[in-house]
Formats: structure tokens, C-alpha cells, sequence
């Protein structure tokens, strides 16, 4: 491909302009429903210009409904990376372990979040447990795996030289296993993000906490459709951005 | 019973049937202060045999024995110098040295064993280097970091597995006077394993091939009674390192080299020369063969 001067800026911008062009010529032919993209800003306008606004319950700023999000998105992530991690570590270090739970890992990782937040209900009882089971179990696997993958792939010279030096278990986990580990780890976190960010839209829809994903199911319920169209910007957008910031943590690790 | 003893250490490996015997019926003994070199071919087994004096392998018949006591499992008194340098990529050359002095001398105090990780980093010429990351660093950097890794743990032997073998010619010449200085200072107890016979005339007390693999076995040691502090350079036209270096090498392209041939084997044998065979074939007819000036 030839290159030429800001075209890391240039190119992105024509493809931006292309999606809008196509979103414009939708709205106005055979999409009559779809709100045009200068519709979509007026209405969205209060919420974007006053974004921590507080009018009432289901009436906030984006970035309020956003902050929201996170909140209870970091408290399942937290749940997730804390079981994931030390799981993926006793699957990793032994074969037995991997042999009896993988295929059930396998099983479980493609089931959707709106399979387990019934169960979680039912479990529960509550919404919010309800939706950090949910966010923790779908967000989990990323890191349970990938975890098991970098202590296998720790290589036999570190192990021997921690025999030589003869550590104790514990010192091996901490001194040799956990740092050769890491930048495995950090790629399952990140993955796993990912997935926590997914699951917590679909979760808010269901059990209609004030959030991003919640106000998207409400607005759509009071057919304003152009919020629902702030709401998918907006979780793009952050996602992006989570995505982007643990890309530059997971960078430090691998260079280390 | 000398200071590190084999007798009858047989290793293979593989499943029954498909076994590869490596070592079969490996004698040594090695007294105290000795610095003996392991000249082998590749794939031989040399790294085996170093890994069960080591304590990292255990052999399938025979036994180890060092300082008066059976070897079962690795302990830091036999200080090990990987042929591709283990060191652990995330700790600094400081944080490395030190992770075995604070395991190895737990009763010293936080200063004591900065200073002792500190003094071996300096007797390996890195203290400019001490807070480098190994990435940072070139090979030779790095086997120094191993070696002075070693040294810190104060062992009764210092075992080296091929440690110079992926350096460059001209790296590899400053550490190998780097190695004999510190055997000079330190007078401990060495095994260097090598495939570089000159590198054994000029480093040891005694040079013992190992044959080719499989069932290789160690064959006639040859002393190498040369005075030191030696100089590569005289000894390429030293008589007696000239002797030395055709001893060792016959053993290995003779004796140390004709296997039990196999039927199978038998082409294959007579057809691939390794590289080694050929590097030994051009050594001898090099310095040896020219007419004496």
C-alpha cells in the first residue's frame, strides 16, 4: 500500500464517512424508523453537553450511566480475575486437573449471559448478585486459560534454576512461576475485559438497573430511538478505550 | 573416594522398546581443586551427564556422588552454568545474582548480601551493567551473568554445560581467560563441559572425550600438565599441546566414534560426518600436518 502523509488520520476519516453516508441513505430510503444522524444529536444533545447531569432515576448524563456500568462491570471483572486467575494456575501445573476440567470449560464458555442470568436470579435472589454471577462466570475464561497456557509454557531452564537454587514451592509460584506467567495473564485479563464489558449490557437490559445497557432497553421502550443509538456509541466507545488501556498494560508485561 | 565420583551411570530415555540408551557405564572421579573438561560430540549426551552430576536427572543405574554424599537432587553446592544462560528475563543482572545469594546465605544480613551479590558481579566485569534487564545485554553479558550467578553460591563445584558455545570466537576468548582466572583465584572444584578441544587444553587439568552416542561413555583421560597461566596463542605450536589435542581427537574420530553398528545404521554412519567430525578432521590436519619452521 503506498503511503502518504496522515494517513493513519485520512484513512480512518473516509471510512467513517463512508459508514455515515450509508446510515444517512438508510434512514432516508428503507429504513424510515432509523433516526438520521443529525436527529440522533439533538436529541442526545442534553445528554452529551451536561454528561453527569441527574434529572431523575432513568433521566442521567451518559457518562453518568456509563460510570454506573464500569462500577458494576469492575466488580464482576474483580470476581472473575480473582477466581480465573489461581484456577488457571492449578490447571496449568497439572495434568490431571486439565484432563477433568477442561472439556467442562470448554462447554461452559460459549453460553450466553442471558442463560446464566436467569440462574443467577434464581440463585440470588437479587438483581445485582444476579448480574456479577452472570459478568463473573461469562468474563472468567479468557483468564482461566490463558493463565494455564503460560505456566505450561514456562520454560524447563527457569524451573531448573529454581531446582539448582533449590525454592521452596512457594518461591518458585512467586519468584519464577507468577513473573514468567504474566504477560500470559495480562492477555486473558484483557480478553476477559472485554467479555465483562459485553455481558454487563446484556445483564442491565434484563434486570434494569440504571446504566448505559438499562437506559438503552428504556429508551427503547419509550421509543426514542435515537438514545439507542447514544447508547451504542457510547458502549463502543468505551469499550474501545478499556481495550486500548489494558493493551498498553498487557504491552508493559510482555516487554518485561 | 575422590570428591566427585560416577560409577557404572547408565541414562536413556523414551518408553520400553523405543528406548535410547544416552550414557551407559560413565566412570569418573574428580579430586578436589580439578579442573576437568567433557570434549564430546553434539546430541552425545554431554548435557545429560552434567544434569545428573547436577542433581536435575537422576541416572537409571550407577550413582553420583559428591563431597562424600549420594547426589539425589540439585543442591546450590554444585553451582550449574547453563549452556543458554537461565537467566530469568525479569529481574535485573543484580536481582538475579542476588535471588540466589539470598537463598543460598539466608543467615547474612540485607547488607552483607548486597555486598557479597555486588562483589561477584564485579569479579565477572559487570558492575556497569548491574541494573540492565539480560534482554539488554549481549551473549557474553549474559553467560557472565550465569557464571557469576554460579560463583555467588559459593559451590564446591562449579559444573559448566557447553557455556561458551554460542558465543561469538572473539567473546568466547575473554571469557574463557575470564574462567581461568577465576579458577586461579577461587581453586574450586570445575567441570566444564565443551566441544571445543583446544577450549579443554587451555582451561584443564584433564581432557576425557566422551564417545558418540548412544551408550556413550567417557574414554581414556589425557592430563593436560601445562604450565599456567597458559597463552592460546603459544600453545597452537606447543608440542606437548599439540600431542594432547591429536590423543583426544584420535580417541574421538577412532575408537570414540565406531557405535555397535546396527545394520540399519550402517550407510547412514559411513555417510553423515557431523560437523564436529569434520571441524576435528581439519584441526588435525591443520597445525599438525604443516612442517615444522
Amino acid at each position: 500500500m503506498k503511503r502518504f502523509p496522515f494517513d493513519w488520520l485520512a484513512l480512518p476519516l473516509v471510512g467513517l464517512i463512508a459508514v455515515g453516508l450509508l446510515w444517512v441513505i438508510s434512514c432516508s430510503t428503507w429504513a424510515p424508523n432509523l433516526p438520521s444522524p443529525v436527529k440522533t444529536w439533538e436529541m442526545s444533545r442534553p445528554y452529551i453537553v451536561e454528561p453527569f447531569a441527574k434529572r431523575g432515576e432513568l433521566d442521567q448524563g451518559v457518562l453518568r450511566f456509563t460510570w454506573y456500568s464500569l462500577i458494576l462491570v469492575s466488580k464482576g471483572y474483580f470476581i472473575a480475575i480473582l477466581i480465573g486467575t489461581p484456577l488457571g494456575f492449578l490447571l496449568g501445573s497439572s495434568k490431571t486437573l486439565t484432563m477433568m476440567f477442561d472439556p467442562i470449560i470448554q462447554f461452559l464458555k460459549p453460553v450466553s449471559p442471558l442463560a446464566w442470568l436467569p440462574l443467577g436470579l434464581v440463585l440470588f435472589g437479587k438483581s445485582e448478585p444476579a448480574a456479577l454471577f452472570t459478568i463473573a462466570l461469562c468474563s472468567m475464561w479468557p483468564t482461566v486459560v490463558n493463565t494455564a497456557v503460560g505456566v505450561r509454557a514456562v520454560p524447563q531452564d527457569y524451573l531448573n534454576v529454581a531446582r539448582v537454587l533449590k525454592l521452596s514451592k512457594f518461591k518458585t509460584l512467586t519468584k519464577v512461576l507468577f513473573p514468567a506467567t504474566l504477560p500470559y495473564m495480562f492477555t486473558g485479563f484483557r480478553l476477559s475485559l472485554g467479555i465483562a464489558w459485553l455481558v454487563i449490557v446484556a445483564c442491565e437490559m434484563l434486570i434494569g438497573t440504571p446504566g448505559v445497557g438499562g437506559f438503552l432497553w428504556q429508551e427503547y421502550n419509550s421509543l426514542i430511538y435515537e438514545h439507542i443509538i447514544l447508547c451504542i456509541l457510547t458502549i463502543g466507545c468505551v469499550g474501545f478505550i478499556l481495550d486500548r488501556l489494558m493493551g498498553i498494560v498487557e504491552r508493559r508485561f510482555a516487554a518485561a | 573416594m575422590s570428591f566427585l565420583e560416577l560409577n557404572n551411570v547408565s541414562k536413556g530415555y523414551g518408553r520400553a522398546g523405543q528406548r535410547t540408551e544416552v550414557l551407559k557405564d560413565v566412570n569418573l572421579s574428580i579430586e578436589k581443586g580439578e579442573f576437568v573438561a567433557i570434549v564430546g560430540y553434539s546430541g552425545a549426551g554431554k548435557t545429560t551427564l552434567i544434569s545428573m552430576i547436577a542433581g536435575l536427572l537422576s541416572p537409571d543405574a550407577g550413582s553420583v556422588h559428591c563431597n562424600g554424599h549420594l547426589v539425589t537432587s540439585p543442591d546450590p553446592e554444585r553451582g550449574l552454568v547453563f549452556q543458554n544462560y537461565s537467566l530469568l528475563p525479569w529481574l535485573s543482572v543484580y536481582d538475579n545474582v542476588a535471588l540466589a545469594v539470598r537463598q543460598v546465605f539466608p543467615q547474612l544480613s540485607k547488607q552483607q548480601q548486597r555486598e557479597h551479590t555486588e562483589r561477584y558481579i564485579a569479579m565477572v566485569n559487570l558492575t556497569p551493567a548491574m541494573h540492565k534487564k539480560p534482554r539488554e545485554l549481549s551473549g557474553g553479558m549474559r553467560q557472565r551473568v550465569s557464571v557469576a550467578r554460579a560463583l555467588a553460591m559459593d559451590p564446591e563445584v562449579l559444573l559448566l554445560d557447553e557455556p561458551l558455545s554460542a558465543l561469538d570466537a572473539l567473546t568466547r576468548a575473554t571469557l574463557q581467560d575470564e574462567i581461568a582466572r577465576i579458577w586461579r583465584e577461587s581453586h574450586k572444584t570445575v567441570v566444564l563441559i565443551t566441544n571445543d578441544v583446544d577450549e579443554g587444553i587451555l582451561l584443564a587439568d584433564r581432557i576425557i572425550p566422551l564417545s558418540a552416542g548412544p551408550n556413550a561413555t567417557l574414554g581414556p583421560a589425557t592430563a593436560v600438565d601445562l604450565p599456567r597461566p597458559r597463552d592460546r596463542k603459544t600453545l597452537t605450536r606447543d608440542p606437548k599441546a599439540k600431542a594432547i589435542r591429536l590423543r583426544v581427537i584420535e580417541y574421538l574420530l577412532g575408537e570414540g566414534r565406531r557405535k555397535a553398528p546396527k545394520a540399519k545404521d550402517a550407510v547412514a554412519q559411513v555417510e553423515v560426518e557431523s560437523p564436529l567430525v569434520r571441524a576435528l578432521r581439519e584441526q588435525v590436519a591443520g597445525p599438525l600436518t604443516t612442517p615444522a619452521t
